[in-house]
């Protein structure tokens, strides 16, 4: 098995260019880390990378194939799976309704799969037939999560998934993430708290207006002082 | 305009052969009279323009629009039945200052009482005083209005002024409908002006179909004043004569053909006005917020413009416009039908007319109005024809020839749906974009 | 005022009330439902359903004619309900065409809302034209079978009242094929995978991609549905009141205002809405006088009709009903999708 590879990913909005050929990776079993300032085009390129938004220019390649024109809910039959930063539930289902439409691709395999889902987050077992909308912004987070991973997913992109919740929760989810990496899913991962996501990152990029700024070991761009200095706060 | 001027000449010049062809082939009165229409329904198309190219509002109740400037026309233009109004004026005066009364008593009520369930039961109590008040006072009005001589009057009459200006007060009565409606719809979802506007219009048309007393009902308001000369009177008139001695040919039909002239420069006058006025506000700082509203109202709402209150200003002018197009055609028929007015006719030709002709841009809601009410009119026949055709393999007996054939006229409905749908899908902009 | 005086009261108003309201509420809410699945998957009101139920009846009672020109009936009930699952299908063929031809290449172009309304007054005219073009527009009564389950004189001699109540086989019909339905519609959309993924999809579009749910196979599911809660509900109404095109138009007020109060998106929302409008539509236009008679003693017995609107302003109620919930509470009475 090969790893997930996105190159000179062009994408706009109308007449606004918002990627401008940036290239990302991740290879199974590894942490791949994007972190930028704000309107950096992290969100987007990992829309790009699931088909929710149009190329331009551009490819993206699983293993050897090249799926830039793939309908997103095929890709998701190729083991991808996705976690936007927000409207990432389904606010009218119940939290159990929500883990099975993660599992409605392989429906002969949602019993065990919710349980391994149960077992990663008690609190949702506990939730089940509570309507998603009405979950706290961590529960939500928990539930789109498990969501995800419900799909049996290879490649797992997370988009910002600690916004916005409390640090203990925070600390929950980046264990739990290392823990999915582990297991041998590629993980892409955009994150604002960018010095937390790079100690756990085999690779870090830094986005800057579309284009990859550097990119390196998370290790080694932990330690360049001009990474530091712009956009670790020194 | 990014239109190239070839095509807005090229297709005029096609409207302007097909009225040729009417005339020499058919007859000019005919001709005349499509013009007419078409003039009116350019005007209401350019209503809709406003309300739809300018600010991307979808109005599903022209119909009541047009049928409120009907109104207008009846009750500026017809003498006052003097007995009626000694009869029930009172009646009807005091059931009007009540409503107004308790509309206002609600709104204070509302504002005033902060217990949610006092409120309530305030509001539910003025509403029940309100409406027993108004059923004492305006029954018994409305009764005596329509008793005296039921088959020539039996309503109010209207002020006996000039017809003409009716298509003003038709205008600002649309106008008036158009605020009450805007006021609770325009904030909200877009799905809801469209719902809301298509019941305004139903309750406007019950309305003028079964006040008796207001518009006579389904017995029609007739022989409305006219702005132009009555063709009778033409044909006895020297002067006419001797024109008609000069030109040639038979005086009656030259008649008809003078007064429907007489109609069309008026309503011309009135289309150049609104399309002069469209065009300089559309390209004043105005026009272009709303434009800029229309395109990206995200942006706009960030900008600290006032969406909502635009959308309201722009709304009240198309239906304005709309009220006195409705005007006009009373005016031209010279008389209110109530039950001509049906919804498809009112409502969603014009819509076509706006879709085809390009949204956002005046000329071409004035050529879809042509285009469309031309299509409209001649689409009768041409289905008729076109059904006779399509069955003539069966025998001339055959039921379902029969039936096919007498519902033919329908097919007309097919058409407009049909051109409506290519337009949209995949010539969106129509046939003369705008900007 | 005695016992009877109630009991004939109460018969009154069952019979001109009550039982009238259930069955034009339950028909309310089939076109209701059909209006808000359209808005909560496609998300657009959709003009044309009125005469798509005048199409399925149209169906229906081209189909009755041929069974009853082959002499199959199934007395004492409404040959056309052997027709329904043909009439759906015929409607449900209609409708994913012109979603291919239409809908779908402007939900490619990603058009507005009101783009998709004006695409559905384009199909509002041509299905108004097929439906005129084929039967006419004049009424049509294609109810054959049993009039009667209850006659009025039966009760009256049954209970020794003065008043009767009767109950017509259509009017049943109505309750029971809605009920069925109902029950069918919210086992699919609660119990089975494809129905959570349907409201999956009117939650949250790109989520629903994301769990691997194809849009398209859910919007042509959801064209099915309506199709056949069309077809039903065209049936039934016409079976009850008589088979005439322009009133399926004039019905699309009342079922707006019935899916707008249950919030827009919200299934069973739709349904009790369609309630809210029908027993306030005939409780607001319902003559009260003899009712009053029975109850109140003889000298306040009212002069008038005791009638707070006439009859041609029933769609005033509705529109009065729609205003009312907009200016109180936009999103309806149940969670709609948000404004």
């Amino acid at each position: 098995m090969s790893g997930l590879v996105a190159e000179n990913l062009t994408v706009a909005y109308g007449e606004t260019v918002i990627c401008h050929g940036c290239s990302l990776a991740v290879d199974a079993g590894e942490i791949s880390v994007i972190v930028g300032p704000n309107g950096a085009g992290k969100s987007t390129a990992m829309k790009a990378i699931f088909g929710l938004v149009e190329l331009i220019r551009g490819r993206v390649m699983l293993g050897d194939r090249d799926i830039s024109r793939m309908a997103a809910q095929d890709r998701v039959a190729l083991g991808m799976a996705f976690v936007p930063q927000v409207n990432n539930i389904f606010p009218s289902l119940t939290v159990e309704e929500n883990l099975e439409m993660g599992a409605y691709r392989n429906p002969a395999g949602f019993t065990e799969a919710l349980g391994v889902t149960y077992d990663m987050f008690p609190a949702l077992s506990e939730l089940r037939s509570t309507l998603a909308g009405n979950l706290s912004g961590g529960q939500r987070q928990q539930v789109a999560v498990g969501r995800a991973m419900m799909t049996r997913p290879r490649f797992l992109l997370l988009d910002e998934p600690t916004a916005g919740v409390s640090p203990i929760v925070m600390d929950t989810l980046f264990a739990m993430i290392v823990e999915i990496a582990r297991t041998g899913v590629a993980i892409l991962l955009c994150e604002q708290n960018a010095r937390r996501a790079l100690e756990i990152a085999n690779r870090g990029y830094v986005l800057v207006q579309g284009r990859n700024r550097y990119e390196d070991t998370g290790k080694r761009l932990l330690a360049n002082p001009d990474v530091r200095k712009s956009f670790l706060g020194g | 305009m990014t239109t190239s001027r070839t095509r807005v000449f090229s297709l005029y010049a096609v409207m302007f052969g097909l009225f040729m062809i009417v005339g020499l082939f058919q007859s000019w009165n005919l001709s005349l009279a499509i013009l007419n229409l078409c003039l009116i329904s350019a005007i209401m198309s350019q209503g809709v323009n406003i309300q739809w190219g300018y600010a991307g509002l979808f109005n599903a109740g022209i119909m009541g629009f047009a049928a409120l400037g009907g109104l207008a026309a009846v009750i500026v233009s017809h003498p006052p039945v003097i007995e009626a109004w000694q009869a029930g004026s009172t009646g009807l005066l005091v059931a009007g200052l009540t409503l107004l009364a308790t509309l206002l008593a609600i709104r204070i009520a509302c504002k005033k009482i902060t217990n949610r369930r006092l409120r309530t039961l305030t509001v539910a109590l003025i509403v029940a005083l309100g409406l027993i008040i108004i059923r004492q006072t305006y029954l018994p009005a409305t009764e005596a209005i329509e008793a005296i001589n039921p088959t020539v009057t039996g309503f109010l009459g209207g002020l006996g002024l000039p017809i003409l200006l009716s298509w003003l007060a038709g205008g600002l009565l649309a106008a008036g409908a158009a605020w009450c409606i805007g006021r609770i719809t325009l904030g909200l979802r877009s799905d809801y002006l469209a719902i809301a506007t298509l019941g305004i219009s139903e309750i406007l048309i019950a309305i003028i179909k079964n006040e008796d007393w207001l518009t006579r009902g389904v017995k029609n308001v007739i022989g409305l004043p006219r702005p132009v000369p009555l063709e009778i009177e033409l044909q006895q008139s020297p002067w006419f004569m001797t024109l008609a001695n000069r030109l040639g040919g038979d005086i009656a039909p030259l008649s008809g053909i003078f007064v429907k002239l007489c109609y069309a420069g008026l309503f011309f006058l009135v289309l150049l006005l609104i399309i002069m006025l469209s065009e300089r506000s559309l390209n004043s700082p105005w026009g272009r917020m709303m434009l800029a509203i229309r395109d990206n109202e995200d942006a706009a709402r960030a900008l600290g413009k006032d969406v909502v209150h635009r959308r309201l200003q722009v709304f009240i002018l198309g239906s304005m416009v709309i009220g006195i197009a409705g005007a006009m055609l009373t005016t031209l028929d010279g008389q209110l039908t109530p039950v001509s007015y049906q919804p498809m006719r009112f409502t969603f030709l014009i819509w076509v007319m706006t879709i085809v002709g390009g949204s956002g841009n005046n000329r071409g809601a004035v050529l879809g109005g042509f285009l469309v009410w031309f299509t409209w009119v001649e689409a009768e026949p041409a289905g008729i024809w076109l059904v006779d055709q399509l069955t003539s393999i069966m025998a001339n007996e055959n039921p379902i020839r029969q039936q096919l054939l007498q519902n033919a006229a329908h097919m007309r409905h097919i058409a407009m749906g049909v051109i409506l749908l290519v337009v949209i899908r995949w010539f969106p902009r129509g046939l003369l974009p705008g900007k | 005022m005695t016992g009877i005086d109630l009991a004939n009261a109460a018969v009154l108003l069952g019979n001109f009330v009550i039982v009238p309201a259930l069955v034009y509420g339950s028909q309310l809410g089939l076109a209701a439902l059909g209006v808000t699945l359209v808005y909560g998957i496609l998300r657009f009101s959709n003009f044309a359903h009125g005469d798509t139920m005048a199409f399925g009846a149209m169906a229906a009672i081209l189909c009755t004619w041929t069974l009853q020109a082959a002499g199959i009936s199934i007395h004492p009930l409404p040959t056309a309900l052997l027709t329904l699952p043909l009439a759906g299908l015929l409607t449900m063929l209609l409708l994913i065409c012109f979603d291919r031809v239409i809908y779908r290449p402007l939900r490619r172009t990603r058009a507005a809302p009101e783009s998709m309304i004006i695409a559905s007054v384009g199909i509002m005219f041509i299905l108004q034209g097929i439906v005129r073009l084929v039967l006419g527009p004049g009424e049509r009564n294609f109810a054959d079978g049993e009039r009667f389950l209850v006659r009025a004189r039966d009760v009256r001699e049954a209970f020794d009242l003065a008043e009767g109540l009767s109950i017509r086989v259509t009017q049943v019909v109505t309750l029971v094929v809605t009920a069925l339905l109902v029950l069918a519609l919210m086992i699919f959309l609660y119990r089975t995978r494809t129905g959570k993924a349907m409201r999956a999809y009117s939650d949250n579009k790109e989520l629903a991609q994301l769990s691997g749910i194809n849009p398209e196979i859910v919007v042509m599911l959801t064209w099915s549905i309506v199709a056949i809660l069309a077809t039903v509900a065209g049936v039934l109404y016409g079976l009850d009141k008589g088979y005439l095109p322009f009133v399926y138009f004039s019905l699309l007020l009342p079922t707006f205002a019935a899916a707008i109060v249950g919030g827009l998106g919200n299934p069973l929302g739709a349904l009790f809405g369609g309630f809210v409008v029908s027993f306030s539509e005939i409780a607001l236009t319902y003559a009260y006088k003899r009712f009053l008679a029975y109850l109140l003693p003889e000298r306040l017995e009212p002069g008038t009709l005791m009638q707070v609107l006439s009859t041609e302003y029933k769609f005033a109620v509705s529109f009065l009903i729609l205003v009312l919930v907009l200016l109180i509470r936009p999103t309806g009475l149940f969670a709609g999708k948000s404004v």
